[in-house]
Parts: C-alpha cells; sequence; structure tokens
C-alpha cells in the first residue's frame, strides 16, 4: 500500500479524506490492524502545547516620519531589550528577555520573574499597545536618535514568530536527589525525589509520531498557534543519532523543528507566556503537525501508546547542572508518568507535568477539523529532517 | 488594569526614602495606602494597594525588590483562575491536599476551594500564574 501527498490532497479537496487524531487512531489500529488501518486512514493529526524558551518574533517596526536606525542602537519593549542587531527597522524579541530592572535570582530567594519577551509577544497577540523604547547614533539617512512610543501590530509591517527549537522529540523526566527544593526549567523539585517533573504530550507529540522523519521536513506546512506555520529547518540541537526503541523512538530528547508562522494571524488562546520561579520567562505554543499515511510503516508508527514511548528520568541537584553522578536513574513509560505516580529506587514519586495534554488533544482536533473541512493541505518537504545515520544505510 | 494587596516591609536602610513617590511619578503605579508603620532607622511595614498595568506593574515591583522591600501578598485564599489554567499538571504533586488535582480521563485540572489550606506550594509552581493570592 502507498499513498502520495498529492492523493491525500485530491481527497482533502472532493472532501473523501479520512483523518483521526493520534490519540484515536491507537483504537483504529487495535480494532483493525496495521494494515486494513493504513489503507482506510489517509492522515492522522498530532498536537502538543508546552513551555519551549527557544521561541521569539521578528518585527519589522513602521518608521516615523524622521526615520531611525534600530540596527546598531538599543530597543526596549514595556522594559524588556530586544535585539536591534539587524536592520534600520528591524528587531527580534526573544522569549526569556526580562525587564532591565528584574531582581533576577540575586535577591537571596528565587525571582519571580513576572514579565518578559514571551508576555511582550502575548501582549502584542493580543492586540495591546506595548511601551517602545529605543536609541540610535543617528545617520545621514537615518536622523532620529530616540523614539518613545506606543505601538501594537498594527504598526509593524512584518511580525512572524520565529522558534529556533520547538517540539522536543522526547524529554528528560526532572527529579531532585538533594536536600533543598530547587527551581529549575523543569520547574519546582521538592528535595529528595518530591515529585518528578515530565514535558511531552506523549502519543500525541508530533515527532514522536514519526520517529525517523519520514515524512517531516522543511516546508512541512503545519498548526501554529490558531494559524497555519512551516517548519523551517531542523530546530537546535536536533540530534536523531539517539538510542531507539524496537518501535523506533528516541529513548531520550532527540529531534527538534525550528518554526515559522505569522503572528498577525496567531489567536492568544494557543500562544501563552509562563514564568517559571527561579528560572525565568518562557513561551507556550500551540502546534500540531498532520502526519500522511505513505504507508504501512507510518501507520504503524503513529499507532504507538503513552505505554509504548519512554523518557529517561534525570537528576537536576547534581546530574544536569554539574554532570555529576547518575546520568540516569530510571526509565519510564509515559503511561506510567500519566498515572500521577511513578517508582525511582523503590520510593513512589508523584508526577506532574508541563505539556498540556488537554490543550494537544484540542490542537490535533483542530487540525483534523481543518483538514476534514478543506481548510488545510498537506504539503511535500523540500527535505526531509535529518534522520538517524544508521538509518540511513539501510 | 490590574489590583493587588501587598505587604511591604522596608529594611530600616530604606525607610528614608521615598519610595511611594517612586511608585507613583517614575512608575504611574496607583498607590492606595491601607496601613502603614514607618519610624526613622526601624524595620518599615506598610499594606498597600497597587493597580497598573501588568508590565508597568512587574517594572513596579522589581523597583522596591532592588531596593531591598520585602514583598509579601496578603495571603487569606488561592484563588483559581480558569481561563488561565493550561492544565498542565504542574500543581498536582505540589498540592499536598489535592485541592488542585487532575481528571485522569478528560485531563482537566480542578481547584477544589474546600480542601485548599492555602500552603501556597502550587503559586510558585503554576507557569501560567493560574493560581493567585487572594487577599484578607
Amino acid at each position: 500500500m502507498q499513498r502520495s501527498i498529492d492523493e491525500i490532497n485530491n481527497k482533502i479537496k472532493d472532501g473523501s479524506v479520512v483523518v483521526f487524531t493520534a490519540e484515536e487512531i491507537i483504537d483504529v489500529v487495535k480494532a483493525k490492524g496495521v494494515k486494513r488501518a493504513a489503507q482506510e486512514v489517509d492522515v492522522v493529526t498530532t498536537g502538543t502545547f508546552s513551555p519551549m524558551c527557544s521561541s521569539g518574533a521578528f518585527l519589522n517596526l513602521k518608521q516615523p516620519r524622521e526615520k531611525i536606525k534600530l540596527g546598531g542602537g538599543w530597543i526596549s519593549l514595556n522594559g524588556v531589550p530586544a535585539y536591534a542587531g539587524l536592520a534600520a527597522a528591524d528587531i527580534y524579541i526573544g522569549a526569556t528577555a526580562i525587564q532591565h530592572n528584574d531582581p533576577r535570582n540575586d535577591n537571596g530567594k528565587p525571582g519571580k520573574f513576572r514579565y518578559g519577551g514571551a508576555h511582550v509577544i502575548e501582549d502584542l497577540v493580543t492586540h495591546k499597545k506595548v511601551q517602545l523604547s529605543a536609541g540610535a547614533y543617528g545617520t545621514d539617512c537615518y536622523p532620529n536618535k530616540k523614539r518613545e512610543d506606543w505601538i501594537d501590530l498594527a504598526d509593524t509591517n512584518d511580525a512572524f514568530l520565529f522558534n529556533p527549537r520547538n517540539c522536543y522529540q522526547n524529554y528528560n523526566v526532572a527529579v531532585n536527589l538533594s536536600d533543598e527544593t530547587i527551581y529549575t526549567y523543569m520547574g519546582k523539585l521538592k528535595p529528595k525525589l518530591g515529585n518528578a517533573n515530565y514535558c511531552s504530550a506523549g502519543q500525541l507529540s508530533p515527532l514522536l509520531n514519526d520517529p525517523y522523519f519520514r515524512t517531516i521536513g522543511i516546508g512541512t506546512r503545519i498548526f501554529l498557534c490558531g494559524t497555519e506555520g512551516y517548519i523551517a529547518w531542523a530546530g537546535t540541537q536536533h540530534n536523531p543519532d539517539i538510542p531507539r526503541l524496537d518501535n523506533g523512538t528516541p529513548r531520550s530528547a532527540a529531534g527538534t523543528a525550528a518554526l515559522v508562522g505569522n503572528l498577525k494571524d496567531m489567536h492568544p488562546e494557543w500562544l501563552r507566556a509562563v514564568s517559571f520561579t527561579g528560572y525565568g520567562v518562557s513561551l507556550s505554543v500551540a502546534v500540531g503537525i498532520p502526519i500522511p499515511i505513505l504507508d504501512e510503516e507510518m501507520m504503524a508508527y503513529v499507532s504507538v501508546t503513552d505505554a509504548d514511548l519512554k523518557a529517561p528520568v534525570v537528576d537536576y541537584s547534581r546530574f544536569y547542572p554539574y554532570g555529576e553522578g547518575d546520568p540516569k536513574l530510571a526509565e519510564v513509560s509515559y503511561a506510567e508518568l500519566k498515572s500521577g505516580q511513578i517508582e525511582i529506587n523503590g520510593q513512589k514519586v508523584p508526577t506532574g507535568c508541563f505539556s498540556s495534554y488537554v490543550n494537544a488533544q484540542r490542537v490535533a482536533l483542530t487540525l483534523k477539523a481543518q483538514i476534514d473541512q478543506g481548510e488545510f493541505f498537506l504539503t511535500q518537504p523540500v527535505s526531509l529532517l535529518p534522520g538517524p545515520a544508521d538509518k540511513k544505510e539501510k | 488594569m490590574l489590583k493587588t494587596k501587598v505587604v511591604l516591609s522596608f529594611p530600616p536602610s530604606s525607610v528614608e526614602e521615598p519610595i511611594t513617590y517612586h511608585l507613583i511619578k517614575d512608575f504611574g503605579i496607583m498607590v492606595n495606602i491601607l496601613r502603614a508603620s514607618i519610624s526613622p532607622g526601624k524595620k518599615g511595614r506598610m499594606v498597600v494597594e497597587l493597580s497598573g498595568e501588568e508590565s508597568i506593574r512587574s517594572q513596579a515591583l522589581n523597583y522596591l525588590e532592588s531596593k531591598g522591600v520585602e514583598i509579601d501578598e496578603l495571603a487569606a485564599e488561592i484563588r483559581y483562575l480558569e481561563n488561565r489554567c493550561a492544565s498542565c499538571t504542574a500543581c498536582v504533586p505540589v498540592c499536598p491536599t489535592g485541592a488542585l488535582d487532575v481528571d485522569r480521563n478528560n485531563w482537566k485540572v480542578s481547584f477544589f476551594e474546600d480542601k485548599c489550606v492555602v500552603c501556597l506550594s502550587c503559586v510558585d509552581a503554576c507557569p501560567y500564574r493560574a493560581v493567585e493570592i487572594g487577599p484578607e
């Protein structure tokens, strides 16, 4: 059985396309088997909604009458510094940037990180005005040296989200072996294995449903924060050469994707700033990737369940920060993590998550509905994300 | 426009500083002083209501912290803001009483006010700021 992207798009056009979410497909495959399910189903939709610090937005600001060259100068939005090392009107606001006067972690207690770049991006998407302060050195063609203003998205020519890394294919489960509470990007971790935090949509997670990147690559059209976006490149830290289970999925963090989409079309429901006490600011975005069922092999990949996916348990008090001690305390399945409790060294540890499964389900269902209604067409990637070296040789 | 009631505790060194002036003049914060006890050379305490846009209020609180002022929110109850909650479940393992819990059938997080003992553990654990400290 073989199916092409063109065939799928023709079925989307004539309304005969059959779509399930990566959660729904599990029961379909259980009932019908991989072979029949592959014959009957054209597309499986995935979804995730989770914080990722490697996020930000490019803005091109409309010039005031007397023009200003921001490149080489400085700019802040609501007191949060943005990057001004580009052309006269282009800036990049990164999710983790924080206000100049934020005390960070310097007051002898974990900082609150109340407001940062991610909050600026969320405010812009909510169509709020943000306070712009900028300074420049002035040139013959851009004489203006100072700009104080209130701007919103309508005051930009272009605004697009560009996240260098998203959609981590699997991730660590974080615990704390020390005697004191620690504050990390995996949240507040209580001492002596007081809790275990994980961050993945598991069976709904986009890249876990195409573990070898047979369908996902540069140019793949995706659901991004309520509008369409694209995969621009392999994400930073993309590493396909990770030990894998028999079902092909990596046993720890592996592939990633760089994402791009028009900020002006995004919806605040699908983009949220987050503040991690003692760590910093980050941005949660909703991402859904459609997986075309090209053949039976793809159907087998998308039918993985939480019980088939495993993540390493890592100590964030010694191993992660200092590289000391046991690199992996245990390996647990997402089904165990989702039960609310895992066992590490004989101790029962309660689990919490940062990836919203409810929102991941909503993303996958929304994308399914868009494909069903002929509003979203699949793309043939220009180039697939790099797969593992040993898989290539086969 | 957001409002918060907070207790500001001043170290003796900053009692001489016109902090309320700076809050109003530099940040445009509306300051409503509800209670104050300030004497030169001693630790001061002030209960205030601060109102202002989120990004401005954040800069004002940053300023206070940089001056060594301790900020404690008046804790009488935990308010659960359902529209901010992403049901990520980060709060669930840190809540000692099950007041914040997830239904593992539909993955929706709920707050059961009668079980909450206002220990505030969830406040640091929630990245979406979906739990707020409610005033006395």
